[in-house]
């Protein structure tokens, strides 16, 4: 009785609802079937490698993508029929910027609110508040193309704030940043999720996903393979920590020669993961049997590993 | 502040055979755009009002002194300056159209993923569309504008049927307009757009531009008669000379076919590009 | 120098449409449009035989004609795909990474446009021809003079071309303002003494009057002031190495950042 009644509550607080949503390129299907619940106020994170259908999966719920089959509703509504009204509610970070190179930095912010619809009064007034979110002030007057990636990122996230969007989607929001420009970005999405602004993030970055979202799911070859908040995930697939070993490939032992003294082993290329709960009581195990690593690593575990006990793949190759 | 985002109104009812959410009826918001954005290239601007000028100085002046006079649209004898300046003024109506239609809009397509932003907010592929279309007539307007002074400066209108050559040449504009971005959105890459050169070239060329039909032989006639630009110069020839008659509405006729048709197509072929 | 001329035509193999349009087709278009059908306008007429100093008008466009579409297609040449070596497809850098220097890659972009002009202008001559455009073998000599005169153009162009930062204005401006009114006001399709005399001055500066001038006096094969040859001759040498001096060094300074 209860779980019906908090079923219920969470649809009728759900931005976004998919149920057996399909995506087809002719013969090639992107998205194979994917649910998902995107409650209000959450950071919700779609994590997977390039090609798992995350991107088309975002574009279909950007409303810029129709979709091959399947149930959608965004903030309550059918892109099918309302894309447009939509639109106007939400904000859309794509993977690569698309800014105006015709425009300055402040006449994209102004221009892109006009296309909203917004008046002119509105817009100028707009555009000076998130320069200064964007820390892009100085700028303001520039053109666009000499800015810095980071800048640039900042400049486009910014421009998708301009109509106060209730859903903002960011796909890969992070990719090609240097650590620094990384850092700053999280700052400011973190500082709108306080805000209450819910975000839709895609990523192919573990820790990205486990500093920003609240609950993510994990795809691979355009199906969701796992669901839940980061700690749960790594708390269901993975162990406490994991012990990182090289050896010298001519002396390398065969991962089943190990597999007694952990949980579990992975055979990477240029390494062996070995999951247990203790790293450095199973490190003494390693040498008192006698093998001998390059070096060896002990930390926590991550959504990396996540994803390669649930693919048998590594995140980013 | 708060969010003043208005709904899109409901589109109007000829527009409603489109398919849902590709019109939000603010396509004004693109002129906005592109009017910001030439006024930082507007050298570019100014520079497409003075190419049919050079064009006009340089054969009318000096090819002019080698032909002496013509006969007029009405047979009447017209100096070569008024017979090739509706011409030009036709000529570079296609022209800027085509070029606006086909190589800008390919490019922010392609490479400026301009289109992509713009779909992101209500705005929808109709909107995208003729906003592009729009600003291309507005901008196709002022040259024609532009050279119709001159041409008045130079003396070469001679009757009030003249100021009838700014519309029509929106009208020409407008059809080339159409059926480029229909032909754009085909265009697979750059290497295409040598077909685009090659229909528009021999048209500026051999469509009565620089000439009268009689200069050919009876079969070429039939052929240079079934190209657009042909009817375009028919047209500003019979309103800058006053030499109008019944038979001009034929002209418009074939404008407005491309029209009808241009359209059609541009518009279902980008919702097929841009909604992926 | 010879390696980077070999860099371009393994290009232009898989890329030899497009160019073959800009190169060939266009100038025959412009032939059949002028030469053959206005040329038939003013047949017979004493103005247009007064001007031509008794040519047929086809004849006397022809060379002229060759010069022009030298001196246009040496200079789109020189613009967006030498921008595309710096900015875009950054194949400059990509070979003086190696052990070719800057002036080499530019020495080897003009040897190449120049090798290309050549190829070109010799098809078309072929093409003026069959129209009846050559009046006798001194259309050999206009091929070279145009060819000199695309040279001097694309090495100016070039010069440009390695300030340029951003494509659009820049280039537009150039075409617009530059090369279309040079082919308008040169004495392409008629003397340059009938145009205003406010624009006259115009073409004492163009390049291609100078050559115009030289390769329609060899086509015709009557070189009557050797001197004004000469000065011709002088001017269009005096800008190539004005022109080569500019590239080479702009090139090294834009490879060097």
């Amino acid at each position: 009785m209860s779980g019906l009644a908090a079923s219920v509550l969470f649809v009728a607080d759900g931005l976004v609802q998919a149920r057996g949503l399909r995506k087809r390129f002719g013969d090639f299907e992107a998205v194979r079937g994917v649910d998902v619940d995107v409650a209000r106020g959450e950071v919700f994170g779609f994590l997977g490698p390039n090609g798992a259908g995350k991107s088309s999966t975002m574009r279909m719920i950007a409303c810029v993508s129709p979709r091959s089959e399947g149930a959608l509703q965004v903030l309550g509504m059918d892109p099918d029929v309302d894309g447009p009204r939509i639109r106007a509610r939400i904000g859309v970070v794509p993977q690569l910027d698309n800014l105006d190179t015709e425009l300055t930095v402040r006449q994209n912010l102004q221009i892109y609110g006009r296309y909203f619809g917004l008046s002119r009064a509105h817009v100028r007034a707009k555009a000076t508040e998130l320069l200064e979110f964007a820390q892009l002030t100085e700028r303001a007057d520039d053109p666009v193309e000499p800015l810095s990636g980071g800048m640039k990122r900042r400049l486009t996230i910014a421009r998708a704030l301009v109509n106060e969007p209730e859903l903002l989607l960011l796909d890969e929001p992070t990719t090609g940043l240097d650590p620094q420009a990384r850092h700053l970005l999280w700052e400011r999405l973190y500082r709108l999720k306080r805000e209450g602004v819910t975000q839709i993030i895609t990523t192919h970055y573990m820790d990205e996903a486990e500093q920003l979202c609240d609950r993510l799911v994990v795809m691979d070859g355009g199906v969701i393979v796992a669901e839940g908040s980061p700690a749960e995930l790594i708390e269901r697939y993975s162990t406490r920590e994991v012990l990182e070993l090289r050896f010298d490939p001519a002396l390398r032992p065969a991962p089943d020669a190990l597999a007694r003294l952990a949980e579990r082993v992975e055979e990477l290329p240029d390494r062996l993961l070995l999951y247990t709960a203790d790293g450095e009581h199973t490190h003494a195990e390693v040498a008192r049997a006698g093998f001998v690593p390059l070096s060896a690593l002990v930390r926590r575990s991550s959504l990396e590993d996540v994803f390669l006990r649930l693919t048998g793949r590594t995140l980013v190759d | 502040m708060t969010a003043q985002v208005p709904a899109p109104p409901a589109p109007p009812a000829l527009l409603r055979l489109l398919p849902a959410g590709s019109y939000a009826g603010r396509s004004r918001a693109l002129l906005l755009r592109s009017a910001t954005a030439s006024r930082r290239a507007w050298l570019a601007f100014v520079s497409g009002f003075f190419e049919p000028v050079f064009y006009l100085v340089a054969m009318g002046q000096g090819l002019g002194s080698l032909v002496g006079v013509l006969p007029g649209p009405d047979g009447a004898p017209i100096s070569y300056a008024a017979f090739i300046a509706p011409g030009l003024l036709a000529a570079s109506a296609m022209n800027g159209a085509v070029f606006d239609s086909t190589f800008n809009v390919f490019f922010k397509l392609k490479y400026g993923r301009l289109y992509e932003a713009m779909l992101s907010t209500p705005l929808g592929p109709v909107d995208i569309a003729l906003g592009e279309i729009g600003w291309a007539l507005i901008r196709g307007g002022l040259y024609a504008l532009g050279f119709l002074s001159v041409m008045a400066g130079f003396g070469l209108l001679v009757s009030p049927w003249a100021l009838l050559a700014l519309p029509a040449a929106l009208v020409v504009a407008f059809a080339f307009a159409a059926v480029g971005m229909a032909a754009t959105s085909y265009m697979r890459s750059w290497q295409d757009f040598d077909l685009v050169t090659l229909a528009i070239l021999p048209m500026f060329l051999f469509s009565t531009t620089f000439y009268p039909l009689s200069v050919y032989p009876r079969w070429l006639q039939l052929v240079v008669e079934f190209l657009p630009l042909f009817h375009a110069v028919e047209l500003m020839r019979g309103l800058t000379t006053g030499a109008v008659h019944l038979g001009m509405v034929g002209h418009l006729a074939y404008f407005l076919v491309m029209i009808v048709v241009g359209v059609t197509v541009a518009s279902r072929r980008l919702d097929v590009l841009l909604l992926r | 120098m010879l390696l980077v001329v070999e860099h371009f035509w393994t290009w232009y193999r898989r890329n030899w449409r497009a160019t073959a349009v800009s190169s060939v087709l266009q100038p025959l278009l412009f032939l059949l449009a002028f030469g053959v059908g206005f040329g038939s306008l003013v047949a017979g007429t004493g103005s247009a035989a007064a001007a031509t100093g008794g040519v047929d008008y086809i004849v006397w466009l022809a060379p002229a004609l060759l010069a022009v579409s030298t001196v246009q297609s040496a200079a789109f040449e020189s613009t967006y795909p030498v921008l595309s070596g710096f900015k875009w497809q950054r194949t400059y850098f990509a070979m003086t990474a190696g052990p070719i220097s800057p002036a080499q890659v530019a020495l080897g972009h003009l040897l190449w446009v120049a090798c290309k002009m050549a190829g070109a202008g010799a098809i078309y001559i072929g093409v003026i021809a069959v129209f009846g455009g050559v009046a006798g073998p001194g259309i050999v000599v206009s091929l070279l003079v145009a060819v000199l005169t695309g040279a001097a153009v694309a090495a100016m162009v070039t010069a440009f071309s390695a300030t340029v930062e951003n494509e659009g204005a820049a280039f537009n401006a150039l075409f617009r303002f530059v090369v279309i009114p040079m082919t308008l006001f040169s004495g392409t399709f008629f003397p340059v003494d009938r145009l205003p005399g406010w624009v006259q001055p115009v073409a004492l500066i163009s390049p291609l009057w100078h050559g115009t001038e030289l390769a329609r006096s060899a086509a015709l094969g009557a070189v009557s002031q050797p001197l004004a040859a000469l000065g011709h001759l002088a001017y269009l040498s005096a800008l190539l190495v004005l022109g080569v001096a500019l590239a080479t060094r702009l090139f090294a300074r834009r490879l060097a950042q």
